[in-house]
């Protein structure tokens, strides 16, 4: 856990003793977690564990019941933290636009094109004119190496491109912070590459990320920070280096990635 | 036969005419009721969807013919006293937006939950997400039940003739007593319905072609 210290120069994403249930499942029982600007967090640990719903309290697409998450100081769900009031529709939309996400389904818009996916927030929400909009979606189209496929819609993409079409529909919103959410799971073995190669490309140019992943090689090659999360709490954390240092390893961090390394060499 | 036909003909054109409008009417109204209501009942706080609920499985649970009794004989004795042709359309109308309900709850129910999650995370507010990431998916699967419902619309204003409205039942009835000629003018009656019908379908296929933009 990083020290607490003043708030001389606070962490873009600071999530502070975050508790979620679904009735009578505790899934997040107390979720300590920062996220530094221009820092890429990779979030591994077991099913079940708390990885998405972390992530999709951090957009509020869940509530969550007590704790703190803020995102350059400002709360995101609620108006005041400590008396769980609601931000109102408009401000929680307000909110959303600074944060990208990108899903383990892609969730394209399937009445869309691929350029339309990502103009949709650039003209609704961003306000830009049709033209540039569109310019700025061609761009990403562009930098995901799909730019051929800006008319195409959804159902004629593999799905590996439909992930890379989710990715620059996150980032053309230029947000602060891009979370994904275990974003190559679905995806066939041959595909995970090209999505990983345009993840590890934002990283280079210092977006902040925080990325749950089942993708264990890319975490410890990608990422500044891994964050072990097992029963609805972070059970370790640290870079790379000492998460994978067989002697610093909890036993059930070691029990994990065992689990993991041998279901792999099959 | 023929000329029964063309006897009742100039009868039955007013009846028509007030079917049809009656229809269209009906239709209209149920359409924009129903898709509010319907909207109120998947995204609507507790409360509201309770009502609408409850609205709609009572409508739903009622025969027709008692809902336009219901209207024309029993609000009366509230103080409501409608003219046939108001409790008809009424009666019609709170008929068929049940079934709005239903098909734009059925609509909206079949999108992936997903489609919900990235409109919201891309920062759309609610009334954008409905209008352009949840409606244009959910028109697909709303047009062929709704459409279906249009039709039964149409048919179903046949009993409002019972409450004296002249609509094109009530006009082959009141031919049938003069001229005792049952077969020809229920035969013909019926060609009438069956090519308003008729047209709906085929114009319907047309539209349901126009809105699925997934070749499956």
């Amino acid at each position: 856990m990083a020290p607490s210290r003043p708030d001389a120069n606070p962490p873009l994403l600071r999530i502070r003793g975050l508790v979620k249930s679904f009735g009578q499942t505790h899934v997040l029982r107390g979720v300590d977690l920062d996220v530094e600007r221009g820092k890429v967090v990779a979030v591994i640990g077991p099913s079940g564990g708390g990885k998405t719903t972390l992530l999709r309290c951090v957009n509020f697409l869940e509530s969550y019941d007590a704790g703190s998450i803020a995102i350059e100081g400002q709360e995101v769900g609620y108006r005041d933290a400590a008396k769980r009031q609601r931000r109102s529709e408009h401000d929680l939309a307000r909110m959303r636009a600074g944060t990208g996400m990108v899903f383990q389904l892609f969730n394209l818009f399937p009445h869309l094109t691929a350029a339309e996916n990502i103009m949709l927030g650039l003209t609704k929400v961003r306000r830009l004119g049709r033209k540039e909009a569109r310019a700025k979606a061609l761009h990403w189209l562009g930098r995901v190496g799909l730019i051929d496929k800006s008319d195409r819609l959804p159902s004629e993409l593999s799905g590996g491109q439909q992930q890379r079409v989710g990715i620059a529909r996150a980032v053309a919103m230029e947000p602060k912070i891009l979370l994904l959410d275990e974003i190559t799971s679905a995806l066939d073995p041959e595909l995970v590459g090209e999505v990983l190669d345009v993840v590890l490309s934002l990283a280079s140019e210092g977006m902040t990320m925080l990325v749950v992943t089942h993708e264990i090689g890319f975490a410890r090659d990608a990422s500044h920070r891994i964050v072990f999360m097992a029963d609805g709490v972070v059970a370790a954390e640290g870079p790379p280096a000492k998460i994978f240092a067989p002697d610093q390893q909890s036993e059930r961090l070691r029990t994990f990635l065992a689990r993991f390394s041998a279901a792999h060499r099959l | 036969m023929l000329q029964q036909i063309v006897y009742a003909a100039p009868f039955l054109l007013t009846g028509l005419l007030t079917t049809l409008a009656v229809s269209v009417i009906t239709v209209v109204l149920s359409l924009i009721i129903g898709v509010v209501l319907g909207v109120a009942l998947v995204y609507g706080p507790a409360p509201l969807r309770w009502v609408v609920r409850g609205f709609s499985d009572i409508i739903r649970g009622i025969p027709i013919l008692v809902l336009l009794f219901f209207v024309y004989y029993g609000l009366p004795l509230t103080g409501l006293n409608l003219q046939p042709l108001a409790a008809a359309v009424l009666g019609l109308t709170v008929f068929k937006v049940a079934q709005v309900v239903e098909n734009v709850r059925g609509a909206i129910g079949s999108i992936p939950t997903g489609q919900m999650d990235a409109a919201k995370s891309i920062g759309l507010p609610f009334p954008e997400r409905l209008v352009f990431v949840i409606a244009p998916q959910a028109m697909r699967r709303f047009l062929p039940p709704w459409l279906n419902g249009v039709t039964d619309a149409v048919k179903g204003s046949a009993l409002i003739s019972l409450l004296g409205v002249g609509d094109l039942m009530f006009a082959i009835q009141k031919v049938v007593g003069r001229t005792y000629e049952p077969l020809a003018l229920y035969c013909f009656g019926a060609a009438l319905y069956f090519l308003i019908n008729y047209s709906l379908s085929l114009g319907s296929r047309a539209l349901e072609r126009r809105f699925s933009y997934i070749s499956v």
